[in-house]
């Protein structure tokens, strides 16, 4: 599992297209090398998309579980866990980058 | 909203092959000049991709030959599109197989194989060379594990090579399946040439031939037709369309928006310099209301417990005969040869005189 930071700011890759279908987000691969296998598109549910739409660039992990927190209905730990795992699996698919500026 | 959208890049061909139903020569220049711009293809993978539209198959002719093929690639994957390439490989380069490779189209590439051995392929193609290039462009790919298919044609030029091409097909990494071979020769998707159309009728394998060649490749094929017919016996009385045709869309080389890839009567077609896809969307829904009114369907086709066995569409009678309901009748006896060979029926029955047993 790759390790996620509550400081860190995540950044859609360069190396993706999301879009929106639906209602669906599905994230695109552009090269080869992300995701499972090169025919894999990515599919994120209602939460997921919530997550992914705030992966802005300018926002933190910890910002984001703040904000995660005091929409839905759910423990902050279980958010936390939630989205923690997405966004390691996101960071090993190679689908988003931590933003060092 | 559309799943995916079917683009025709251009009739022209660096073949020749005479079973063709669309090619016109690579060179013409008064042809190409009808064609697209880059500009306007550009507008239209935008505007599928704005409905939702996730992949686009790009075919033609042999779209391959546009110069801005790449550009056009690498606009349709930018847009979060896959990308599905029908070729004869004649023209993939270094450059090419290497673009694939790092941008991967995400669909297999799909490279017609009209034969294994220079004599065989370039009976079928016409074309001096072009088997060389051919494997030189299928070796491109794998070269730079590209994945793609090799599906192939059935003629008589071809026919003892079969064997071969689907020998070859299984040395293709990640070709689960055996290639698909159509058998059922499809006329002149334009109706511009009488002579090719009669060319092309005289290639067509009878209908016995194909059902022996099915069966002896299919070990499954006369389970499968006993249960689609089980399944799906219900006859379908006049409404035309049962099938997906306008719930996508297909444009064709000059920007005429098609209900499906094969149809092009003009009065379903929509012209994209008139308005936009969603604007074609609308135009295509009209068609789900239409009936036959060909005395020939009405007493045959509508009443035909065989119909989800048959490849009978508005699309073949169009090429065929110029309208949308006239039967095909090489069609009507080729799905009549399959029933009776996986006994549906007896030799010499007429489906749509008796009911499903």
């Amino acid at each position: 599992m790759t390790a996620v930071h509550f400081n860190a700011i995540y950044t859609h890759s360069d190396d993706v297209v999301s879009r929106v279908i639906e209602g669906e987000v599905i994230i695109v691969p552009l090269v080869s090398g992300i995701g499972d296998a090169d025919d894999d598109l990515f599919s994120l549910n209602e939460t997921g998309r919530d997550i992914w739409q705030r992966l802005d660039g300018q926002t933190t992990v910890a910002d984001i579980l703040d904000a995660l927190a005091g929409e839905y209905d759910a423990p902050r730990d279980t958010i936390a866990a939630e989205t923690t795992a997405l966004l390691s699996e996101l960071l090993a698919r190679g689908m988003i980058r931590e933003k060092r500026d | 909203m559309i799943p995916r959208i079917d683009v025709e890049l251009t009739e022209r061909c660096d073949n020749n092959c005479a079973h063709c139903y669309i090619n016109q020569p690579a060179a013409d220049s008064q042809i190409q000049a009808r064609e697209l711009n880059t500009a306007a293809w550009k507008e239209i993978l935008q505007q599928a991709a704005d409905l939702g539209a996730l992949t686009v198959r790009f075919t033609g002719g042999e779209p391959l030959l546009r110069d801005d093929f790449k550009d056009l690639y690498i606009f349709a994957r930018r847009l979060g599109m896959k990308v599905q390439i029908f070729t004869n490989g004649r023209r993939v380069t270094p450059q090419l197989a290497a673009l694939l490779s790092h941008m991967p189209p995400l669909e297999k590439v799909e490279v017609t194989l009209y034969g294994t051995t220079q004599t065989s392929y370039e009976a079928v193609s016409r074309a001096r060379g072009s088997f060389q290039q051919a494997m030189r462009g299928i070796e491109l790919l794998k070269q730079e594990l590209v994945p793609f298919i090799v599906k192939g044609v059935l003629l008589p030029q071809n026919e003892e090579d079969l064997p071969l091409l689907e020998g070859f097909a299984r040395t293709v990494h990640g070709m689960d399946q055996p290639p698909a071979i159509p058998m059922f020769l499809e006329k002149r998707a334009r109706r511009d040439c009488s002579a090719c159309n009669e060319r092309i009728e005289a290639l067509r394998p009878i209908p016995e031939k194909i059902v022996e060649m099915i069966v002896q490749r299919h070990t499954n094929a006369l389970d499968e037709w006993r249960q689609l017919v089980e399944t799906r016996h219900q006859v379908p009385g006049p409404k035309l369309f049962s099938c997906g045709a306008g719930t996508t869309v297909a444009v064709d080389a000059y920007g005429v928006a098609q209900p499906c890839l094969a149809l092009r009567a003009p009065e379903l077609c929509f012209d994209l310099s008139q308005g936009s896809i969603a604007d074609a969307m609308r135009h295509f829904k009209k068609m789900a209301a239409l009936e036959a009114g060909h005395p020939d369907y009405l007493t045959r086709c509508s009443r035909c417990f065989l119909k989800s066995l048959c490849e009978q569409c508005p699309a073949r009678s169009w090429s065929e005969h110029g309208n949308l309901d006239q039967p095909v009748d090489y069609l009507c006896r080729l799905t009549h040869a399959q029933a009776e060979k996986a006994g549906i029926i007896e030799l010499g029955d007429k489906a749509w005189l008796k009911k499903k047993e």
